[in-house]
């Protein structure tokens, strides 16, 4: 077994590599401070809380109303990873000028490969010094560092706030608990197992863990045996898988931004799919029109098997082009100005993609890519069975795409009176909101069933009595004779077989363009149909039809 | 507490509880996954007792129906997809219980409605499609095909060329509404289904449409 480890650390020799931390970074981000007590909630849970809070009893995941019995000073924050990524902007920027090559792994955690900065700055503990002073200097952003072999290794020292030497990584890593893995389902089983750190697990024969637990544990492994934390099977990804758009006219504004950020990933998601690969790293560059030439990378996760999925490249996209559109970069530069005229995405590692299994029966296992947690943010059940929220997304993102964003929607249906004004359409990707009107009472409102096919442009009717004079409805609502005869446009006279109303709508009579008042009727025809007909101004008006 | 067995049939069926039970599943026993579920009163006019994955359903001049079928598979969880304008009515769809966060509508997709319904065809479970009057024979067999190849269930509220199974309402009679009083409450319908294959024989089955209480129920007037 020892043997086995020799070998695969020859493989997958680690790099020494410098992880950048700002504790709790979206707190700080929303205007909060460490050493008040604070908290960012994303979908009504905890995202991330200062470490005042944290000494109270706030937690990852809680709810807002038990985080606030246990803290009532809680200030709290909404979750914003546009803003996020556009504050941390400043502190990517100073720390890329000192070691080159940064990537971004989430708002507030970069990593980057060390050795040559070690040498440039004569040593890793003044190249260590003149970070920190010089983020703190530039930016006035604390941060903290860590120096060990291989990304996760670094991450979990720059929590620490270590320099673990080099080869020392295993037993750096040993103490730490489970969690740090990030695997909340095997953290669970393995400390119901009676497994609690990382040395535990990294005790246990490697095989076993792969028969039992699968391939990523077996790769989980390999990272709390303190190996590199790249998935053994990334490369470089072939040069033809970039995508670029010119953008004619220039993008200045962040939502145009969003659109062209979702056309973007999905293109590249498809290329990716084309060759079964998943990208683990991407690079996001940018030209504005005055020329000036912007990149990102960002990293996914940290530590997963699996890779960017098309949401989650849009997602970052999006949040980088937010971040230097409205940016803060520094006085010097200055924000690019003229708006930006030329975008590129390129997968700069990627992955094979382990897929999707297919089950012989029942729906698709989920395997491969993860999401980013934004399909649940639009309300989507992503536990649906059959359908695959991901591939619903894309879906409906080449629709979007081909359509326009405001093409693909969803209905809420919600307060009013007349059928029309009950459903609001939301674009796709958008938040359902519910108004405080939908769930009030709303008396003239028509009584269920309701029609299935409502007329969105009024259709002309002609309604008349037994002798073939037309139907008036009088300003005290008493009707002038029996509804006989109903004519839609130009169709031929059916007989009425039964009538109800006059049931008066009198709306907005404060607003002289905009009120309305009519006299609804529901009737049904001898052939069985059903419509719902209104009287206003003189005139008859097919609503709905029932049918 | 009464059993529902204990209550005469006609009266369960009169205040909505179906007393056909199951839906969807094959008889040699195959699991739900193949067969998609439709409301247990329709279930006699499909093969397989529901609707089959990959195949293609035309439901002609019956919105109501469509929602009905449309809200089964919504509620099952499911995804389903509505290409065309007009729109469903919204209400109504939200009374026959389709689940409008999972129901995703392309109103007017103009000349690229057969590719957008091949795209929505790749992922959600049901797409209702509105096609265009004059939509070609070739559109038609190429997203059918297209349906099988994803298993999805492609329901055509128009004419379709080479539909597995084609309902329509041949009767439909409304009750609640007097001479200048009342008001539309329930509806009685007669359903047909025709078909291909072993759905070859039409069968007809009376519902309720929506029934008393909104849901779709047998109607005590079928025979036997």
């Amino acid at each position: 077994m020892t043997n086995n480890r020799a070998v695969r650390t020859l493989n997958n020799r680690a790099v020494r590599t410098l992880a950048v931390w700002c504790p709790d970074w979206p707190v700080i981000a929303a205007g909060g401070s460490a050493e008040l007590p604070g908290a960012v909630f994303a979908g009504g849970r905890v995202f991330a809380c200062s470490a005042v809070a944290r000494l109270e009893g706030v937690r990852r995941g809680q709810r807002r109303r038990d985080a606030q019995s246990r803290c009532p000073e809680l200030a709290v924050y909404l979750h914003d990873p546009s803003r996020d990524t556009r504050l941390f902007e400043p502190v990517a920027e100073s720390v890329e000028e000192l070691v080159p090559g940064i990537e971004i792994v989430r708002p507030g955690l970069i990593v980057v490969a060390a050795r040559g900065a070690a040498r440039y700055y004569k040593g890793e503990l003044p190249m260590l010094a003149k970070i920190s002073t010089t983020v703190a200097d530039e930016t006035g952003r604390d941060v903290q560092l860590g120096l060990a072999d291989g990304s996760f290794a670094a991450t979990q020292a720059a929590y620490l706030a270590q320099v673990v030497p080099a080869g020392d990584a295993a037993n750096f890593l040993a103490p730490l608990g489970i969690q740090a893995l990030e695997r909340p389902e095997l953290a669970d089983l393995l400390m119901r197992l009676g497994v609690h750190t990382l040395g535990g697990f990294a005790a246990l024969p490697r095989s076993d863990v792969l028969a039992r637990f699968g391939p990523d544990a077996a790769y989980a492994h390999d990272l709390a045996h303190g190996l590199e934390a790249r998935p053994p099977s990334a490369r470089s990804a072939p040069p033809d898988l970039a995508v670029e758009m010119a953008l004619d006219p220039p993008i200045d504004r962040v939502d145009t931004a969003t659109f062209v950020a979702k056309t973007l990933a999905e293109q590249l998601d498809e290329r990716l799919a084309a060759r079964g690969l998943a990208c683990i790293r991407i690079s996001i560059e940018a030209r504005t029109s005055n020329g000036e030439q912007l990149a990102r990378s960002w990293r996914h996760g940290g530590i997963s098997t699996a890779g960017f999925s098309a949401s989650a490249i849009a997602d970052r996209t999006r949040w980088q082009l937010d971040g230097w559109l409205s940016g803060t970069i520094r006085s010097d530069d200055g924000r690019p100005t003229g708006g930006m005229v030329f975008l590129r995405l390129i997968p700069d590692e990627v992955v094979a993609d382990v897929g999707r299994q297919l089950s012989l029966w029942g729906s698709a296992a989920g395997w491969g890519s993860a999401t980013a947690g934004s399909a649940t943010a639009w309300g989507g059940d992503a536990s649906a069975g059959g359908a695959d929220i991901e591939q619903i997304e894309r879906a409906l993102a080449r629709v979007q795409g081909l359509l326009g964003p405001d093409a693909v929607v969803t209905a809420i249906v919600g307060g009013g009176r007349e059928l029309a004004d009950q459903v609001r359409l939301v674009p796709w990707g958008e938040p359902r909101e519910v108004l405080p009107g939908d769930s009030c009472p709303w008396p003239g409102r028509l009584p269920s069933p309701s029609p299935a096919t409502v007329l969105s442009g009024l259709r002309s009717a002609s309604v008349t009595a037994a002798d073939g004079s037309p139907v008036e409805v009088n300003g005290r609502l008493a009707v002038s004779a029996p509804l006989r005869w109903l004519r839609v446009e130009q169709r031929e006279p059916v007989e009425i077989a039964g009538w109800a109303g006059p049931w008066p709508l009198d709306t907005r009579w404060w607003d002289h363009a905009a009120a309305r008042c009519r006299a609804r009727f529901q009737l049904t025809t001898v052939d069985g149909s059903g419509w719902l007909v209104a009287f206003d101004n003189d005139r008859w008006l097919v609503e709905a039809v029932y049918d | 507490m009464l059993h529902a067995a204990a209550l005469p049939v006609d009266f369960l069926e009169r205040v909505g509880v179906s007393t056909l039970t199951g839906s969807g599943s094959l008889p040699d026993g195959m699991p739900d996954y193949a067969v998609l579920p439709v409301p247990p009163a329709l279930a006699s006019l499909f093969p397989g007792g529901g609707l089959r994955r990959g195949s293609t359903i035309t439901v002609s001049r019956s919105p109501s129906l469509v929602l009905a079928l449309t809200a089964q598979v919504s509620k099952r969880p499911g995804w389903c997809a509505e290409v065309g304008a007009p729109l469903l009515g919204s209400a109504a769809a939200v009374e026959a219980g389709v689940v409008l966060e999972r129901f995703v509508r392309v109103a007017e997709p103009g000349e690229q409605w057969a590719t957008v319904t091949a795209s929505l065809l790749e992922a959600f479970d049901l797409v209702v499609v509105h096609p265009p009057t004059r939509a070609s024979q070739g559109d038609m067999r190429r997203l059918s095909a297209r349906a099988r190849e994803r298993s999805a269930v492609l329901l055509v509220a128009g004419a379709w060329e080479g539909a597995m199974v084609g309902l329509s309402v041949v009767r439909s009679t409304w009750q609640g509404l007097g001479e200048g009083h009342g008001y539309l409450r329930a509806r009685q319908i007669e359903v047909q289904a025709l078909g291909r294959g072993s759905a070859a024989r039409p069968q007809r089955v009376k519902v309720w449409l929506p029934g008393i209480n909104g849901a779709v129920s047998l109607s005590r007037e079928n025979a036997a």
